[in-house]
């Protein structure tokens, strides 16, 4: 076997036909690039839904009354009344992996302001409630510690409140809107969220100090639900067991007694992301696999027709004397070069479509040297298979059957 | 012809078969026969007749389907595919009535094609030798001209060249005049008078009888078999052909 001449014979015959060299490495240079671009895009995708859940709070934290019962237990109304404004202190105090914590208490009602009502509820929370639900105060501000001290009748409005009661366009801010009776004066108006993936309106809300709420509207002494976030979200679980801890020293529980409260991360949250990006992943899997399907097949073929329409010219080498290992080796190389340069071109394509994609549409990209590698490999190695099978079977027929080849 | 003259192919009882669908064809029914070195033999017979299939035999193309061939006196028929393949590359020139030049291919590249294959030869050898044989059938001033800028009488003196360069035993000729006019085939006989001269052993299949008059011995081929094997003692020069054709015939 003489491998410098077979590489001047694979040379020659890629040089000497440009244009089918060229239609062969379209076929891989597209393949490639289609698939690096779609998953790109996909992938891009699926990361910017992932970071829209984390921005909800996924590190978020709820500390409920009660025992966790499921099943449809009832809770008693005892079980109900265990969470304590001196919980929430302690927690505020000693817990060391927490970011902010901040009570609630809620009561639904009616909203008046001049002839509009609006039915929704008011919370009562502290100031890190807006960074534990990501929420921004956008005109106006929060309300403070001495507002909390005073009980205040203050509250900061969600856009959709706003956008009911003040329908004449008035500016929120210094308004006074009712509540069962009790005035409240808007302090601020919160920027607009929008829906959440679950279809949720997170602008209906209105948040007052939650002693305020406790105290004036309720009369109760007890908490209906304390949030909190976690430093990092790997670090919720610590936070978890931490609170738990405090919280059993609080109320006194002995070992072996049950817990009296219940602490969650944001369940539903950390639920909908897995399977979110579940979906996502089976998605961007069936798109990836039906890209370098569709790729396979077009290589496959422009690489079988075109080294089959050569069983002539392999007849003809044969006749002159080249083995059947020699015409191999010429295909082979001939297939390598064509499939590892278009694959190449794919890869140098398929980024910058990705980047085009982005730059024009502003599609969120994300690309994955995983897709880069498996789309390279997959359409090399079908390249360079259908560039050598069919030059096996023609050489593998007698030189006159494959001169006769039409 | 002499007896002390040394065989170069041995032909006993060929046989060829094709299946075509429900039927076998039998192209070759026994064919048996001796050349000798440096003979100048034409195949003749009808259209359909088994030259084709008997000559492919010879250039080792095709595969019978029983009988022995022995070539420079060795057995064919036992060889593996690998050692016909260099046989083809050293032993015989094969030259097809439809050229088969490489597409798109200078006339050296294409004289060079077989000693591609043969790793005596390094670029320079290649080169000289088919230089050489470029010259010898009057193309020594045509070397980069490519297959698709020649005329049909210049592809065939190419064809003829790759058949001289690896310096064969034998070669064979399927109708290499069959797509020519009077003149041109007229100019490839001459030069196939002129090989067989320097030594060469020709065969050389035509279905035009004309042509048997310039070669030595002919074989005539009906069904495929041998009808008549006789030895011409008349031979007719090529050169004198040519010269008496009317010169305003296609040029
Ligand atoms: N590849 C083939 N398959 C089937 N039949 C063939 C094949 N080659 C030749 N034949 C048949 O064999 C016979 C001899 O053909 P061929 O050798 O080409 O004749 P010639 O060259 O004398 O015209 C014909 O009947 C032809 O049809
Ligand atoms: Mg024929």
């Amino acid at each position: 076997m003489n491998w410098s001449n077979l590489f001047k014979i694979a040379l020659k015959a890629i040089a000497n036909n440009k244009l089918r060299t060229f239609l062969t490495m379209l076929g891989i240079i597209i393949g490639v690039a289609s698939v690096i671009t779609m998953l790109a895009i996909g992938q891009g995708s699926k990361q910017s839904i992932q970071s829209q859940i984390s921005k909800m709070g996924s590190n978020m934290i709820m500390i409920m009354p009660g025992a966790e019962r499921r099943g449809g237990v009832r809770m008693g109304s005892s079980d109900m009344q265990t969470l304590k404004i001196s919980d929430y202190n302690t927690l505020k105090e000693e817990c060391t992996y927490l970011s902010a914590i901040s009570p609630s208490v809620s009561s639904g009602g009616q909203f008046i302001f001049g002839g509009n009502n609006y039915s929704s509820s008011i919370s009562g929370v502290s100031q890190d409630y807006l960074k534990i639900r990501q929420l921004e105060v956008e005109d106006g501000e929060m309300f403070d510690d001495t507002d909390i001290a005073q009980s205040a009748k203050v509250c900061v409005i969600g856009k959709t409140i706003a956008d009911n009661l003040f329908t004449a366009g008035e500016n929120p801010v210094g308004q006074i809107i009712r509540f069962k009776n009790m005035p409240f004066t808007v302090i601020g108006v919160l920027k607009s969220k929008g829906y959440n993936t679950m279809g949720q309106d997170q602008d209906d809300v209105v948040l007052a100090p939650f002693t305020t709420v406790m105290k004036r509207i309720l009369s109760v002494n007890y908490l209906s639900m304390i949030y909190a976030s976690a430093i990092t979200e790997g670090q919720t679980q610590e936070a978890i067991n931490e609170i738990s801890d405090i919280l059993r020293t609080n109320h006194k529980l002995q070992d072996g007694k049950a817990d009296n409260f219940n602490v969650r991360s944001q369940e539903e949250l950390s639920s909908m992301m897995t399977s979110t990006t579940t979906s996502m992943t089976i998605l961007l899997a069936c798109v990836a696999g039906i890209s370098l399907i569709v790729g396979g097949i077009g290589i496959m073929n422009i690489m079988y027709v075109s080294v089959t329409e050569r069983t002539k010219e392999i007849g003809l080498r044969m006749s002159v004397g080249a083995r059947g290992l020699d015409i191999l080796t010429q295909f082979l190389i001939e297939a390598v070069m064509i499939s590892i340069t278009g694959g190449l071109i794919g890869v140098l394509l398929g980024v910058g479509a990705a980047y085009g994609v982005k730059f024009f549409a502003g599609w969120p990209i994300a690309i994955q040297p995983m897709s880069v590698i498996l789309s390279f490999a997959v359409c090399s190695i079908t390249g360079i298979f259908f560039g050598w099978y069919p030059a096996k079977k023609a050489a593998n027929l007698d030189p006159i059957e494959a001169i006769r080849y039409e | 012809m002499s007896q002390e003259k040394k065989v170069v192919i041995d032909l006993q009882n060929i046989r060829r078969d094709f299946i075509v669908g429900e039927e076998t064809v039998r192209a070759l029914r026994g064919v048996s026969f001796k050349i000798y070195e440096g003979e100048f033999v034409t195949i003749m017979g009808k259209s359909g007749s088994g030259k084709s299939t008997l000559l492919n035999t010879l250039g080792c193309l095709d595969t019978p389907t029983s009988g022995e061939y022995y070539l420079d006196g060795v057995s064919v028929r036992k060889m593996s595919k690998n050692e016909r393949a260099i046989l083809r590359n050293r032993k015989i020139g094969f030259v097809f009535q439809s050229y088969n030049l490489l597409a798109k291919t200078t006339a050296i590249e294409n004289v060079e094609l077989p000693l591609m294959y043969n790793t005596k030869y390094n670029s320079k050898q290649r080169r000289e030798a088919a230089i050489q044989a470029l010259q010898m059938v009057g193309l020594g001033n045509r070397l980069e001209h490519k297959s698709n800028q020649m005329s049909g009488g210049q592809m065939q003196r190419v064809a003829i060249a790759r058949a001289l360069v690896n310096n064969p035993a034998v070669i064979l000729a399927d109708e290499a005049t069959g797509n020519l006019d009077t003149r041109t085939s007229f100019e490839i006989l001459v030069l196939f008078q002129k090989l067989w001269k320097d030594g060469k052993t020709i065969i050389f299949v035509t279905h035009n009888p004309d042509i048997a008059q310039y070669s030595q011995r002919n074989i005539f081929l009906a069904d495929g078999k041998v009808k008549d094997d006789t030895v011409n003692n008349h031979i007719l020069s090529a050169e004198e052909g040519l010269a008496a054709l009317p010169k305003n015939e296609e040029d």
